[in-house]
């Protein structure tokens, strides 16, 4: 009787024992409780237009944007960090994709808007015909000015007339005037001074019946001297407007 | 000979001083620098700053001799020569004997010191001005800066304290130390714009341009240089170009027919004005920032270029123009009404610069049968000071913002090269000797 009890015993220790542990193994863990979602921040919204949308090389085009939720936006490139609207104006080289990076605390959204620029055709490897180049090396003499001056002076009209009459000879010449100036000015004033006399070489050329679209000026002021001396008669070769031959356009 | 030139150079500065009302010049004492007017200068020792560990000894070096450079540089301060000063030196407030340094021969108003340490990874530099003429009253400065273990950083902390010590010595005109000058440069082979700072340490060039780049000025903010850019091809291409240095590359600015030179800022950074010969002959121009709304401002058959806002109200633009005969500097409101001329007509006068107060003009100036030279003009009296003589010749001046220093190119040492001086003449510096190196512009802050 005792015995049996004391088997009893164990056995419900034993049983209970099992129960409990398998129990605790199966007892899942209690969930916590579901905590509420915060609000999800707005998602940012972008936009980009580019007006005109076509430029020639050289003009511009108006970017103007507009976003909504966002905190950092950047547009590249060339624009760099920006306010959440605006716009602004750029005259990209070459086409161009402009894009709007809108970022915020919802995340980040782009737009983008793309600058198409015609840049004008250049006929593949334009070269000047030989006769063309040695007439013109022939007939064509640069002209020469006075210190401080932009005035066609008597030598500088003949040189012109021989221009012109090389101009007359091949039509389809063109020719690029560079203004120069000597070393003693300075190189601010020099870069306008040079553009008078590139521009009084060329309305002198003109005033002789040459057409003005076949002429191109460029002003170099003091930046690309012919003499690195310093005394009158170098000066003198470096006051001049220089004349280029250019290769004929293409097509005409 | 020398002495001489000093004591007629004085003589104009006094003639000038005495015919200016006062008004003028109240609010400045440029025409007192350096020359002994009126101020005595404050005598200032500098004992060597204390590198307290080994690893800071390079920086402490650094530190002690930039410093030194910045405070003779400013002009504003006298200081004391090293030989006179007494054999302990403080590194700490309370190592500081003021009666040590007022004696003779040292004789000093104010002494700076302090030390360097290395703490938490960081170049700790512990700095104070004190007036030891009062050793009771607290240090003038008393300050402690962090940066980096680099010789940059320590350049970059004794350039912060010397601007303190200026500001605090001078009436509260800024310090220089950390402003920075744009210029042009051929070293690499081709014009260029670089830049470097004041002092002609760490010059490096921004552009590419691989042609020729001239003519560049800061903008307000310092974030921008515009200039005169060129670029190769069958006709060569001249435009205004604007390089960021925050993007660290160009920005758009539109291109114009004809020659496009000589690009200014307005002192609020919204507009631009510049010389354009898309009307037949240079004109002076006026457009936005970002290039829109471009407008003419001269109608006068000749040269109309380098225009210059006035610096404090941006409502006059000084420009040259040859449009009397020879190369003058004139003067016309932003809008283009009321052109003057300012200079006499003598000679040859380019490249004018407002002062940061809006009331002088620096230009260079070539008068008869003499070269080039840098004069400074009271705009409202039309005085005059030649700031350098018999010295090769010297253009493009520039102001830096304190209003006491100019910048200009010169070839007193040869090739033309980037010099610095009090606008009084005196305190001259060669900064560049590199290639040759023309048309400084210094940053507005």
């Amino acid at each position: 009787m005792r015995i049996r009890r004391g088997v009893s015993w164990t056995l419900v220790v034993v049983l209970l024992l099992i129960l409990t542990g398998a129990a605790c193994k199966k007892k899942p863990p209690a969930p916590p409780p579901t905590p509420q979602p915060p609000p999800a921040p707005s998602a940012p919204t972008a936009t980009l237009r580019a007006v005109p949308s076509t430029i020639e090389q050289g003009q511009s085009s108006a970017l103007s944007w507009n976003s909504t939720n966002a905190t950092e936006l950047r547009i590249e490139p060339d624009v760099g960090s920006v306010g959440p609207q605006g716009s602004t104006n750029v005259s990209p080289e070459r086409s161009t994709t402009y894009t709007l990076v809108a970022r915020g605390p919802g995340g980040q959204a782009e737009a983008s808007a793309r600058v198409t620029v015609n840049v004008p055709p250049t006929p593949p490897t334009p070269v000047v015909p030989e006769a063309m180049e040695k007439a013109f090396q022939r007939m064509v003499r640069d002209a020469y000015f006075d210190f401080d001056k932009a005035d066609i002076r008597p030598d500088g009209r003949v040189a012109l007339a021989q221009t012109a009459e090389f101009m007359r000879q091949y039509p389809e010449a063109r020719l690029l005037i560079e203004g120069h100036c000597d070393e003693r000015g300075s190189t601010e004033y020099n870069l306008g001074l040079g553009d008078r006399r590139a521009n009084a070489a060329k309305d002198y050329l003109v005033s002789l019946g040459i057409s003005a679209a076949r002429l191109e000026t460029v002003s170099y002021g003091k930046e690309r001297p012919f003499c690195f001396e310093s005394n009158e008669e170098c000066w003198q070769s470096n006051r001049r407007a220089h004349f280029v031959i250019l290769p004929p356009r293409g097509g005409r | 000979m020398k002495m001489k030139l000093r004591t007629s150079l004085l003589l104009a500065l006094l003639c000038a001083v005495a015919a200016l009302p006062s008004v003028v010049f109240s609010q400045q004492d440029w025409f007192r620098t350096g020359t002994g007017l009126g101020v005595e200068k404050i005598r200032l020792a500098v004992p060597s700053f204390a590198a307290r560990s080994k690893e800071v000894e390079t920086p402490t070096g650094v530190f002690n001799s930039v410093l030194l450079n910045d405070l003779e540089l400013s002009g504003v301060i006298e200081l004391v020569s090293p030989s006179f000063y007494p054999l302990q030196a403080p590194t700490r407030l309370d190592e500081l004997k003021p009666e040590a340094w007022t004696a003779s021969p040292t004789n000093a108003h104010m002494v700076a010191f302090g030390n360097l340490q290395y703490s938490g990874n960081q170049l700790v530099v512990e700095a104070w001005l004190s007036d030891v003429r009062n050793p009771q009253a607290a240090p003038v400065l008393a300050k402690r800066y962090r940066g980096e273990l680099t010789e940059d950083s320590a350049r970059a902390l004794a350039h912060q304290f010397a601007d303190e010590i200026i500001e605090r010595l001078s009436g509260g005109l800024p310090g220089i130390a950390r402003t920075q000058i744009a210029f042009v440069s051929d070293r690499s082979g081709s014009k260029e714009i670089w830049a470097m700072d004041y002092d002609g340490y760490n010059q490096r060039q921004l552009t590419r341009c691989g042609f020729l780049c001239l003519t560049p000025r800061w903008s307000p903010d310092s974030t921008k240089i515009a200039y005169t850019g060129y670029e190769r091809g069958e006709v060569p291409r001249n435009m205004i170009q604007i390089y960021s240095l925050v993007l660290n590359r160009r920005v758009a600015f539109p291109a114009y027919p004809g020659t496009t030179t000589t690009p200014a800022w307005s002192p609020d950074g919204t507009e631009i004005a510049f010389s354009s010969s898309q009307s037949g002959d240079p004109e002076i121009y006026i457009a936005s920032a970002d290039g829109s709304r471009t407008r003419r401002l001269t109608h006068s058959r000749g040269v109309d270029v380098s225009p210059a806002f006035n610096r404090r109200t941006g409502q006059q633009i000084a420009f040259v123009s040859d449009r009397g005969g020879s190369p003058q500097i004139y003067l016309m409101s932003a809008d283009g009404s009321g052109v003057e001329r300012l200079t006499s007509g003598e000679g040859y006068a380019v490249s004018p610069a407002w002062s940061p107060n809006g009331q002088l003009l620096a230009f260079a100036w070539q008068r008869s049968n003499s070269s080039f030279d840098i004069y400074v003009m009271d705009v409202a009296t039309r005085q005059t000071v030649q700031l350098t003589r018999n010295s090769g010749r010297n253009e493009q001046p520039s102001w830096a913002p304190d209003g006491r220093h100019l910048v200009f190119q010169s070839t007193r040492s040869g090739r033309n090269q980037i010099w610095m001086m009090l606008a009084d003449g005196s305190g001259l510096r060669q900064l560049t000797f590199e290639g040759s190196n023309t048309a400084p512009s210094w940053s507005w802050k």
